[in-house]
Order: structure tokens, then C-alpha cells, then sequence
């Protein structure tokens, strides 16, 4: 996806984990998650649930997928930190902010909503990790029809 | 000395923030109380802008310049923590800790109250002659030059508060130090810890930067409907730390409050404003939390342990604050059918009439805002869309305030010049300061403590 939305961004169909029962689910249903900011950097944790779904975290949430999401800034770099104990990664986005708090434009300086746009990538998750997600999709969307382009 | 036997202290944290809510520290204080033994209440009102514009308030007001509730935070409360031996460290004292210390002798005798004994921790102000040569050597000569400073402060360590608590201090009014260092300074002084005990000042440094938010450890900046619930936000309790003599602490929170301190809420607050894991800087210590863990030990009472610590930086971390100008910022609402399209309308207007006097930010609150971006790239490639109720936003930042005025005009100047509907116009215009970080030798940013007696003048009661 090239626009510079920070709309659902999905993975590339090629991504897609093997076997036939799965489902593309919002983010949030498999993790949360919280920004921080210092000057123009800011930080977004993600948190996985359940430590069973950590791995899917690591597998598909990249450094290149966030920088999708959040194009829009301009990051000028994105590291990701794992922390395997605690089930959690944190992303460090560079020159994201508009300029920071004392130097932005934008009505959130701090980026404070920004973690809600990672939140909204959607993910593969296999149907029998199903049981551990919050908000868990219907049984109507574990099939295995490819996405909608 | 270490003492290893020395009980479990209690950090309560009553503040997060200036301007964090100030009937929240009865709750805490009684807390501390009913749990017995060794206990501290924090209050952190610091955050990166508001020394600046404590320092500006300052510049007008020579006795202004600290936190200006300070005495609705501490009233409800002082009179208990002095009684009951519970220590108050804050950095409330933003701009002129002494000033605020004044201020907490002033309180005391209001309630008649024994005049406390009020410690000041100083040293962080880098804003006067003798320490011009310090930021241009950080900074460079002629970087420093270009800049219209408002204020320099350093980031000063624990090692200040502990002294302060070691020499009796009831009440500890700091000035810039790093947030965590609220907690450590206590620590430090409860359990006789060295400087160098890497360790245990790292897991200290974690259960205060824990605290350092208050309810944002405790469901605040946390719920989310049907994804993460929290009771009672509406009274969301603020974090209480149990920390023992290795430094590793239970958080949890004041009793009979709402909110929850759950794993999730721990972890999430634990990577608040982290940046690299391994490394997380600060005065005292690099923390290291790349082994930690958190665990449920009981209702609201989780465990944080595993946090390591290395060798504290050579340097001091400084913010330089600058005059860069003026923020000009002006709203305009449209509703019902077109609502959008009239909206963009206006904005299209803005820019025209603007022209390249300067960068103009344009938002749709109600499509497309936070996740806009200063650069225009969302505005310009959004596609159109039916949105109902949409306000338009525009924003500039001008080195001279008649400038960034201009705009405030404009937006104004759409109620009877724009698209048809348009109402409920706001404008608000301010003086922005920018910041730039530097860092420090920190041998010659030396923290001093002084003990301020009663204003004679404040009609104390000795």
C-alpha cells in the first residue's frame, strides 16, 4: 500500500501463514499497546495477549510493516526491540512527530492516538489460536478464501 | 551502608503530571498509613515543557515559577505525612524550588502546623553567565548563538533527594531531576545504597519510572472498551510501590479507588517512553530490562523483577529552551449533507489566501487529523468522502506574533467569506518555545541541597 493513509494496512497475500484455517484480524484483538514520545522519536509497545501469540507478533509485525503505517511522518528510521519474557515488542519510530511537542503543527504533538493506527494492521492468525484472542472475529471469517485484494 | 534487613518501603506517587488531578493523594496517603511502616508520597509534575514555561512565569513573576497547585496537592495531606513520618519528595518546585518551599512552610503554619523541615535540591538551573561556556561547549558557539534561550536545565540525579532525606527532610522540593529518581532518591536513602549498586538502583529506577505517571499504571491512558475495561475509571486509584532491600518492587494501588494494575497495565507503562530496552538512561543508571518480568502476585499487586543495571553515563542529559515564535491555531465546524466537501472548501480558501506565507497545517477533525501530517501529504491524497459533521482545523507556527495572527483572522473571516454553515468558530494564538537536547559533563552540574527555614514574613508558628 503506497498512500499515505494510516488506514488498515494488510500483509501481502504471499505472507500468509500455511494451512487453510485462518483468519485476517485487527491487531488489537491479538495485542495492545501504548505510544510515548521524547522530541521528534517516538516509541509504540505492542503486548501480546496471551504469550501464544507473541511469535505471530514477530513473525508478521516487521520494522517495514510499521514504517508502512505510519508513511505518512516520514520515519526516518524504525527499530524494533523484542522482549520474548514479556511477550512485547517495542517499535522506535524516528522523526515522526511533526517536529515534537514543542515543534508540531498537529493537534496530537505527543502522538498519543498514534499506537491506535498500528493496532488497526491486520493479521494472519490460525484457527486454533482463535481461543485467545480478545474480540475474537466470528467463525464466519476462519476460511480459507484468499483476502480481498 | 546497605541494610539488608531494612523493612519494605511504600512509594505512593500522588502526581504525574502538572496539572494531574489533585484530590487523588487522601486516597494514597491513607493507604500508606493503613499498610504501616516505612513510606514516601512523590509527586512528579515535570514534564519536558513545563519547566519552560514555569521559567517564563518566573520571568514575570520573580516569586511565581513553581507548580501553581501546588498547595491544592499538598493540603489534604501534609498535615498527616508530617505527623506519620512519611517524607514528601516532588519536583514541584519546577522553576523556584525555593519559592515553592516557602510556599510549604506558608501551608504549614495555615494549618497550624510545626514549622516541617523543608529541603531544596538546586543545581539544575543552567540558565545564568556561568554556565554559557558549559552549553557552548555542548552545543557548539554558533548554534548557541542562533538561539533566543528562555531556559537550560540538567537533568540532576537521586543522589540530591537522598541527601536531603538522610539530613531529616520532611519535605524534599526539587526542581528538574529525572523522573524516576523520585523513587530512588528515597530508596537510596531508606536502604543505604551505594551509588554504584548498579543493580538495585536499576530495579528502583523501574518501580519509579512505574510511578512516574501515576494512574497511567493503573488503567488511566489504558482503557479501551471491550478490549481493556477498567473499573471505576471515574476514580481511578494512583500507584503505590513496595520496594525491598534488593530493590525489587510489587506495584499496586491506593485502596478503595478504581482502576486496576494488572500485567497488561504494567507492561505497558513499563515500556512508556522506553526506547531501547537493554539501555534505558538515566542519571543514576542504565537499566536494563531486556530480562524482566512481571507476575500477578494478588488483586492489583503485580511483581516487576529481573531488571539489571550497568554503569551510570558519564553525562548529564540538558534541555536547551528557545524562543522559536508564535502557534496560531483557528477552527471552523460544518454539518449535515456536504458537510465535507464544504469543509475541504475552506481550506482550499486558507491556502489560497495564504499563499507561501509560511507553512500551513489543515486538518478534517471528524476524517482525517491525528493521523495526519504537517507535511500536507494526507491532506493532498485523501480521497473525498461524505462525511457529516466535519471541523475544519488550520495551524501555523511565525516568528512574529502579528504573523501567525493573520491566521487566526482568516479562519474567523470564513463565517461570512466561506462555504454556507459554517459556525462555532475558536482561535487561540501563543508563544511556542522549541527544545534541544545537549548533554553535560556531570562533575560540573553538581546538585546542592539547602534546608530553607520559615518566611518570617509568612506568619509561621514557632
Amino acid at each position: 500500500m503506497s498512500s499515505a493513509s494510516m488506514s488498515p494496512v494488510s500483509l501481502p497475500i504471499g505472507t500468509r501463514p500455511a494451512g487453510p484455517d485462518s483468519a485476517h484480524v485487527p491487531l488489537r484483538c491479538l495485542a495492545h499497546g501504548r505510544t510515548g514520545d521524547k522530541g521528534n522519536r517516538a516509541n509504540i509497545s505492542l503486548i501480546a495477549w496471551h504469550p501464544d501469540l507473541y511469535p505471530l507478533l514477530v513473525e508478521q509485525v516487521t520494522p517495514e510493516m510499521v514504517a508502512e503505517v505510519y508513511c505518512a511522518r516520514r520515519p526516518s528510521h524504525v527499530e524494533r526491540y523484542l522482549l520474548p519474557r514479556l511477550q512485547a515488542m517495542n517499535f522506535v519510530l524516528d522523526d515522526v512527530l511533526d517536529g515534537g511537542v514543542n515543534d508540531a503543527l498537529n493537534l496530537d504533538s505527543h502522538g498519543k492516538a498514534l499506537a491506535f493506527a498500528l493496532l488497526d494492521l491486520r493479521v494472519w492468525v490460525p484457527r486454533q489460536l482463535g481461543h485467545r484472542l480478545r474480540n475474537a472475529p466470528s467463525n464466519a471469517l476462519w476460511s480459507s478464501a484468499p483476502p480481498k485484494a | 551502608m546497605t541494610n539488608p534487613t531494612a523493612p519494605i518501603l511504600h512509594v505512593g506517587c500522588a502526581a504525574g503530571f502538572s496539572g494531574d488531578r489533585t484530590d487523588v493523594a487522601r486516597a494514597v496517603v491513607d493507604t500508606l498509613l493503613a499498610r504501616g511502616g516505612p513510606a514516601c508520597l512523590i509527586f512528579e509534575t515535570l514534564a519536558e515543557r513545563t519547566l519552560a514555561l514555569a521559567q517564563l512565569a518566573r520571568g514575570a513573576d520573580p516569586s511565581a515559577g513553581y507548580e501553581p497547585l501546588l498547595d491544592e496537592m499538598l493540603r489534604p495531606v501534609l498535615a498527616d505525612c508530617l505527623m506519620h513520618s512519611v517524607p514528601i519528595v516532588g519536583n514541584f518546585g519546577a522553576a523556584n524550588p525555593i519559592g515553592a518551599a516557602h510556599r510549604v512552610h506558608a501551608l504549614a503554619a495555615e494549618l497550624g502546623l510545626a514549622p516541617p523541615r523543608v529541603a531544596v535540591v538546586l543545581g539544575d538551573d543552567l540558565g545564568g553567565p556561568t554556565h554559557r561556556a558549559l552549553l557552548q561547549a555542548a552545543l557548539g558557539a554558533d548554534r548557541l548563538e542562533a538561539l533566543d534561550i528562555a531556559c537550560a536545565t540538567a537533568y540532576l540525579g537521586a543522589e540530591g533527594i537522598a541527601q536531603a532525606l538522610r539530613q531529616g527532610a520532611q519535605v524534599v522540593v526539587t526542581g528538574r531531576v529525572a523522573d524516576p529518581c523520585l523513587t530512588v532518591g528515597p530508596a537510596m536513602a531508606h536502604f543505604g545504597w551505594r551509588e554504584d549498586d548498579w543493580d538495585r538502583l536499576a530495579r528502583a529506577t523501574m518501580a519509579g519510572h512505574l510511578l512516574e505517571c501515576g494512574a497511567q499504571v493503573t488503567g488511566g491512558y489504558y482503557a479501551d472498551p471491550g478490549f481493556k475495561d477498567v473499573p471505576g475509571l471515574a476514580h481511578v486509584g494512583f500507584p503505590i510501590a513496595e520496594i525491598d532491600a534488593e530493590g525489587h518492587c510489587v506495584i499496586g494501588k491506593a485502596d478503595g479507588t478504581g482502576g486496576c494494575v494488572d500485567e497488561h497495565t504494567v507492561k505497558e507503562q513499563l515500556l512508556y517512553e522506553l526506547h531501547d530496552p537493554a539501555a534505558y538512561l538515566t542519571p543514576d543508571v542504565v537499566a536494563d530490562i531486556t530480562k524482566a518480568t512481571v507476575e500477578a502476585v494478588g488483586p492489583d499487586r503485580v511483581r516487576l523483577s529481573g531488571v539489571r543495571g550497568h554503569p551510570r553515563p558519564a553525562m548529564l542529559k540538558a534541555l536547551v529552551f528557545h524562543r522559536t515564535g508564535w502557534l496560531a491555531e483557528g477552527e471552523i465546524s460544518y454539518a449535515g449533507p456536504g458537510a465535507e466537501a464544504r469543509a475541504r472548501l475552506a481550506g482550499q480558501v486558507l491556502k489560497e489566501r495564504w499563499g507561501d506565507a509560511g507553512a500551513l497545517r489543515l486538518d478534517l477533525i471528524g476524517v482525517r487529523s491525528l493521523f495526519a501530517d504537517d507535511g500536507g501529504h494526507t491532506w493532498a491524497t485523501l480521497p473525498p468522502g461524505d462525511a457529516r459533521d466535519v471541523r475544519l482545523r488550520a495551524a501555523t507556527s511565525q516568528p512574529q506574533r502579528e504573523a501567525a495572527q493573520r491566521l487566526t483572522r482568516e479562519v474567523t473571516a470564513l463565517y461570512t467569506c466561506g462555504p454556507a454553515g459554517g459556525g462555532g468558530v475558536r482561535t487561540a494564538l501563543r508563544e511556542r518555545l522549541g527544545s534541544v537536547a545537549c548533554f553535560v559533563p556531570r562533575d560540573l552540574v553538581p546538585a546542592q541541597v539547602l534546608f530553607v527555614d520559615p518566611d518570617a514574613s509568612a506568619g509561621g508558628c514557632a
